[in-house]
């Protein structure tokens, strides 16, 4: 607008420091939990603070996936959250295309209670749950994750849905069903495929919240077999020593599937599919 | 190719009436177009018309038979949307060919189709560009082409210009003009332009509130208004209004002018007098009914309007042909074509 105004090269460079002191600061875990995971155990206390380790070594990847449980724990995490994140995208999609498109009764009840199931600490509701899951003899199984993190996922994750639903004009539907489609067969070719964003995002938080979840799994599972990765990453802390090295290189190998998911996810994460529908 | 039958068709939403005892033949190859100011009513009626919302009293026949409960897939229609609803992740072929392609049409015949309409829309170096290349003018032709591919036995237009700017609007406005001379389809067209409904219409009809005001040929609604509203809204500038008291033989205006017109029983019933803008004439002062003050004078160059101020009367728009050199401030003497004026009831009514 203001041609006169120029921005001072220190303003340029204040902006950039700033980005710089947070982008240092929100990585700076990882980069501790990367160093770690590759110093030597003698160097881990002896070495302590310093920035770069003295000397690097795989040993505690090596340990980690050769030695422990490590790799059982990795499938079972991948079958919950994989399994939650689909069912409950899937019903997410349907409920969030309802709440959108239709008025039906009971519809700003049934808002409501979604809401108010998401007001409660989980803390309070473990007992109960642990209970419910007891008597249907669900204990120490994976399917009992994925149910109760299914329905705690469901409410965000139809709002989610329910907002990416509404980004869509109507009259595309009415066109397509003018043009011949049943409500159904509009919604599979015309709505879903401009939905991908918003399944791929709600796909992709509902999975890593699954993937991280520690309270539940803790609760619920006990044996070994049946194990998710934060539970079992507890596994490397015993009575009198934490085994800090093969913790790390655990956790950074956990952070591979979700950085997978994410890059097979992202493509449909790319805002803007529906412009050029209407009016531009 | 169809005749379209509305008989008493209503629609309310809850306890909420939005349209009221709609009568309506549309014949076959007849372009029809639905006018009124916002909220009358006239694009929920098309769109009860298309089967997108459910009417709730009355019927509506094609050709002697009943769709009210026909879903919009089987009723043969095409529609335009104000927004153009295009299909964002299709190209424009795609698009066009989209009904054919639900309808299981054969690839050739399909192809064959689709680069008929685009060649008549101007759109064949286009058709595989994806809706978000494409400019608003041509996001309107893409709409239009998806309808005429299909061959319905109707067209529906839901104010399909409005979101154009004027210069393409004037375009496209013909366009349609002569997309009906060619396929001589039964049309409905919805606006709140006027100037669309006058120069597309072979009738239009004239909604206010969820009731038809008026239906008929352009030329009937600017000669031959039923009442009040029909009269101001169709034409432009706008319909004067003015003020009357009875008199012996004649109407009188609020600052004592008589002027014989009307009938003696209208007259009795006369409550106020309609006369176009272009009905008034700036005249030498001892011919004129009327003696004001020009307040504002635009020089359209076609033509003048006088927005004048008379004492007694209030203000009054005249509208001379050509230039016509007259300044704000300046005296004018102002004659009725008594001829062309008309008389409304307490009701706004014409009498």
């Amino acid at each position: 607008m203001n041609a006169l105004r120029q921005t001072s090269p220190w303003a340029v460079a204040g902006k950039y420091l700033a980005l710089a002191l947070y982008v240092a600061f929100a990585l700076f875990p990882l980069y501790w939990l990367a160093k770690i995971a590759v110093t030597p155990d003698k160097l881990i206390f002896s070495e302590g603070t310093a920035l770069v380790p003295s000397r690097f070594t795989f040993e505690n990847f090596q340990t980690v996936l050769l030695q422990t449980d490590f790799v059982a724990y990795f499938r079972n995490s991948l079958i919950v959250s994989l399994g939650t994140a689909a069912i409950t995208t899937m019903i997410a999609a349907a409920a969030g295309y309802a709440f959108s498109r239709f008025d039906f009764r009971g519809k700003r009840l049934i808002i409501a209670l979604m809401l108010i199931t998401q007001m409660f600490p989980l803390l309070m509701i473990i007992a109960p749950i642990y209970k419910i899951v007891a008597t249907l003899g669900l204990l120490n199984s994976l399917t009992s994750l994925i149910i109760v993190y299914t329905a705690f996922n469901i409410p965000f994750a139809t709002f989610l849905m329910q907002s990416f639903f509404d980004g869509i004009p109507k009259d595309l539907e009415e066109a397509g069903m003018i043009d011949g489609c049943t409500r159904f067969e509009a919604l599979r070719k015309i709505v879903l495929p401009l939905t991908l964003p918003g399944l791929g995002a709600t796909l992709g938080f509902i999975f890593t919240a699954a993937w991280s979840e520690l309270l539940f799994a803790l609760m619920l599972i006990n044996s070994n077999d049946a194990m998710t990765f934060p539970v079992g990453l507890l596994t490397f802390v015993s009575k009198f020593s934490v085994d800090w090295g093969q913790m790390m290189a655990a956790g950074v190998l956990a952070l591979v599937p979700s950085c997978l998911f994410f890059i097979f996810i992202q493509r449909y994460l790319v805002q803007g599919l529906t412009t050029g529908a209407v009016k531009g | 190719m169809a005749r379209i039958e509305l008989n008493n068709i209503a629609k309310s939403y809850g306890s909420v009436e939005v349209l009221r005892d709609v009568n309506l033949t549309i014949e076959d190859g007849e372009f029809i177009v639905l006018v009124g100011p916002s909220g009358c009513g006239k694009s929920t009626l098309l769109r009860m018309i298309a089967g997108l919302e459910p009417i709730t009293g009355g019927e509506f026949q094609v050709d002697g038979r009943r769709m009210n409960e026909v879903p919009p897939r089987d009723r043969d229609m095409a529609m335009v949307f104000q927004s153009y609803a295009l299909y964002p992740h299709m190209d424009v072929a795609r698009n066009m060919g989209f009904s054919l392609e639900i309808r299981k049409a054969q690839k050739e015949e399909r192809s064959r189709k689709i680069a008929d309409a685009a060649r008549t829309l101007g759109l064949s170096s286009l058709t595989e560009r994806l809706p978000r290349a494409l400019s608003g003018g041509q996001r309107q032709r893409v709409a239009m082409g998806r309808a005429i591919v299909r061959d319905p036995s109707a067209f529906l237009f839901d104010e399909p210009l409005s979101n154009l700017d004027a210069a393409l609007r004037v375009e496209m406005r013909l366009e349609i003009a002569r997309l009906h001379q060619r396929l001589n389809a039964t049309m409905i067209y919805v606006t709140h332009d006027q100037v669309e409904a006058l120069t597309l219409a072979d009738r239009i009809v004239v909604l206010n509130a969820g009731d038809i005001q008026q239906v008929g040929t352009p030329l009937d609604l600017y000669e031959r208004p039923s009442n009040k509203f029909v009269a101001q809204f169709i034409g432009s500038p706008t319909m004067n209004i003015l003020g009357i008291d009875q008199a012996e033989n004649g109407v009188k205006l609020k600052d004592g002018t008589l002027l014989k017109v009307g009938s003696e029983q209208e007259r009795r019933r006369a409550h106020e007098l309609g006369v176009r803008p272009e009905h008034l004439d700036v005249v030498a002062e001892d011919a004129a009914h009327m003696k004001g003050v020009a307040e504002l004078v635009e020089h359209l160059g076609s033509d003048t309007n006088i927005h004048a101020n008379v004492p007694g009367v209030g203000p009054v728009l005249v509208r001379q042909h050509g230039h016509y050199p007259l300044r704000a401030g300046e005296a004018v003497n102002i004659a009725v074509d008594l001829e062309k004026s008309h008389l409304f009831g307490v009701e706004g009514q014409r009498l």
